[in-house]
């Protein structure tokens, strides 16, 4: 009996993603900060990033962003073959600068956020996303 | 003003006390051969609130054998703390005489002999005299239920959790909290949480579709106990949509949430509690992390590893207490709350020694009642086993293996895959294997026995993952269960790895040759989370096994080598 891997996948312990190691970080997501820096130095604080550790299904994670004062906040999943996520921007009239979606994650993997404050420096942050096969819970 | 390092002498001597003369004196009195339900029972009443907690009773009505796991190790910070001590080093620990009646209901060494002198454990009959006797000292004690209650036996499964609800309202709880019950499938869940007589709680339980609590579910109840605000946030089990079937519930979204805990924490302090308790279906370690994030809850009663601890653990000003499983363990925590302030702290973990315990007659009626209609069914004897049948520790225990080799043989496989899953009862050498038995090990809602084509690759995809779930050093990304059971297979493992590097030397046994991770194997398993699973279920192929067997004897495995423990 033949299975392609597709079929192999579906047979699993219930794998929709299946990835042995977390995900190498793609050198776009690195260009794609510079870009939005200008190769700025960033700041740990100033900006929360809020995903789940463990997706619940790879194929829509929920996440959230919140910086006060920024006019921008660019969420990068430096894992997935093409990193960019979404650039949010803040006009001056906006009550808060918070947004939040969803995103598709390839494999385990940094989920980044980068905020441009109203001073123009740059905060980030980032959270490691688990994308695993699941089963035998406890 | 009782200042942090009073409070903390005060509560760690409350607890160091209790530990010295109410746990500590079990072996003495063993010693004496007097053990009495007074002497398990007994407490002196302290402070104005006391606190019931059971957790992880897994559907079991009836006194059983449940042995602790001989193995269950702690990775990163938490190596070589409780709960990944067992045997002598977590006798040493807590002070407990080998042979003594703690040594039995704690730790794993002699349990097949000492089975025969302490004999079963359990029984919600038990639980419920237990639970009378604190409310006679304490009319207005709170119990807790930590979930996993309406899962894990034959009648349960046949009654779709209602022989549980039943009982368990007997038992009126307080409150509760969730993780097996959602495997019932949200629409039956919804049904039985609607018509509970008590708070079910969950703030991690959120609506799938617009990401916000789901309105079935309260974050939190407050209750007047003593004078005092008692707040109680419930967490229910964060990874259910991972580690188990999420189609089967797929409206809910569960995850940790610390972030919405403290914001919980924060609201019911505000409003005023002067307790801050979480009822929670975490695990030990997620708990323990948790505590050190969250600031301002007093107590953690925590569920889902069935740990059960004779002391609680400190982080911070958080008390955790950790109360078993499968009905062996009632804790009860008496609290001294002024002021606004917890200024002390009295535990005790009761271990239900059902021939000690008196069972409570209406409730051992209405258990009765429950297993009237199966009774013939439960009650027929399949076959006998000369082997200790377990489960629980980190890899394969004896039940394990002997339902690795029906997915083998019944199965024709060349390897088998058991989940890791912490519940089922133990069997003493010389015990009947009866229908219930096996179900108490199987059943699920999702118990189709697979048999699939895998290539070596694959299969050490899946290990690799599995592993990471258990070993991960951040409890946080740990999502649930212990390592997945193989037959057929043997493989060598190293915990302190990071995931793609733990598995090594996979070996087919019946060969003795290397797994090729180019070829395909013929892999028989259950409890795949996959919607559309098909296969005979498990408690049949196992049935049939052991049936064709006619009495069990297992050779040790030695399949699965361990390194970095």
């Amino acid at each position: 009996m033949e299975f392609s891997r597709r079929e192999t996948l579906a047979l699993g312990l219930g794998a929709a993603v299946v990835t042995v190691l977390p995900f190498q970080v793609n050198a776009a997501a690195d260009d794609r900060i510079a870009a939005f820096t200008g190769g700025a130095d960033m700041a740990e604080g100033g900006v929360t990033l809020n995903a789940p550790e463990i997706a619940e299904n790879g194929n829509t994670v929920p996440i959230s962003v919140e910086a006060p004062g920024a006019t921008a906040i660019l969420v990068l999943a430096t894992g997935n073959p093409e990193p960019g996520v979404a650039t949010f921007n803040f006009g001056p009239g906006a009550a808060q600068q918070s947004a939040s979606t969803r995103i598709r994650l390839a494999g385990t993997q940094d989920v980044v956020a980068v905020a441009k404050l109203a001073d123009g420096s740059f905060a980030k942050a980032s959270a490691t996303v688990k994308v695993t096969i699941g089963g035998c819970g406890g | 003003m009782i200042s942090r390092r009073d409070f903390l002498q005060v509560s760690m001597a409350a607890s160091a006390m209790v530990g010295a003369s109410g746990f500590g004196n079990w072996a003495r009195l063993a010693a004496q051969q007097s053990l009495t339900q007074d002497q398990l029972l007994e407490f002196d009443t302290f402070g104005n609130i006391s606190l019931i907690h059971v957790t992880d009773i897994h559907g079991q009505l009836k006194p059983i054998y449940f042995r602790e796991p001989s193995i269950n190790l702690g990775v990163g910070g938490n190596k070589g703390h409780v709960p990944h001590i067992t045997g002598a080093d977590f006798r040493k620990a807590y002070g407990i005489a080998d042979g003594s009646p703690s040594a039995y209901a704690l730790t794993y060494d002699d349990f097949s002999s000492l089975a025969k002198g302490y004999g079963r454990v359990g029984g919600l009959d038990r639980m419920a005299t237990i639970i009378n006797a604190i409310r006679a000292d304490r009319p207005d004690a709170l119990l807790f239920d930590g979930g996993d209650t309406w899962h894990g036996s034959y009648t349960c499964h046949h009654t779709a959790g209602q022989d549980m609800v039943n009982v368990m309202n007997a038992l009126k709880p307080d409150a509760m909290t969730f993780h097996w019950e959602f495997t019932l499938g949200s629409e039956r869940v919804n049904e039985i949480v609607e018509g509970l007589p008590f708070a079910a709680l969950g703030q991690n339980i959120f609506d799938a579709e617009w990401d916000e609590p789901a309105e079935l579910f309260k974050p939190y109840k407050f209750f007047e106990r003593g004078g005092a605000k008692v707040a109680v946030i419930g967490q229910a089990f964060p990874y259910m949509p991972i580690a188990n079937p999420g189609w089967m519930f797929p409206e809910y979204s569960f995850g940790i949430r610390d972030e919405n805990m403290q914001a919980m924490v924060d609201e019911v302090r505000a409003a005023g509690a002067d307790l801050l308790v979480v009822l929670s279906h975490n695990g030990f370690d997620v708990d323990k992390k948790m505590a050190g994030k969250v600031q301002g809850i007093d107590v953690i009663l925590s569920g889902h590893t069935h740990d059960a601890l004779p002391e609680p653990v400190l982080v911070g000003k958080t008390h955790i207490i950790a109360s078993g499983s499968n009905g062996k363990f009632v804790s009860r925590v008496d609290l001294d709350v002024r002021d606004g302030q917890l200024m002390g702290l009295r535990h005790k973990l009761i271990p239900v020694f059902s021939d000690v315990i008196a069972p409570d007659p209406a409730v051992a009626q209405l258990i009765d009642a429950e297993r009237a209609p199966f009774k013939a069914q439960l009650e027929e004897v399949i076959g006998q086993t000369d082997t200790l049948l377990y489960r629980r520790g980190n890899f394969n225990g004896t039940w394990d293996d002997l339902i690795c080799d029906a997915l083998l043989s019944e199965r024709e496989a060349d390897i088998a895959m058991s989940p890791g899953v912490r519940w089922g009862p133990s069997l003493v050498p010389g015990d009947n294997i009866t229908r219930e038995d096996i179900w108490n090990v199987t059943s699920m809602s999702y118990g189709q026995a697979y048999r699939s084509e895998m290539t070596g690759e694959f299969i050490k995809v899946i290990l690799e993952d599995v592993a990471d779930n258990i070993f991960n050093p951040d409890p946080y990304y740990q999502q649930g269960g212990d390592m997945v059971r193989i037959g057929g297979m043997g493989y060598r493992i190293d915990i302190t790895k990071p995931q793609g590097e733990r598995i090594t030397d996979m070996t087919l046994l019946k060969t003795g040759e290397a797994i090729d991770p180019a070829k395909s194997y013929v892999v028989a398993g259950w409890a795949s989370v996959n919607e559309g699973t098909e296969g005979p279920m498990i408690w049949d192929v196992v049935e049939d096994h052991i049936r064709k067997l006619g009495t069990v004897t297992l050779n040790p495995n030695t399949s699965v080598q361990v390194a970095g423990a």
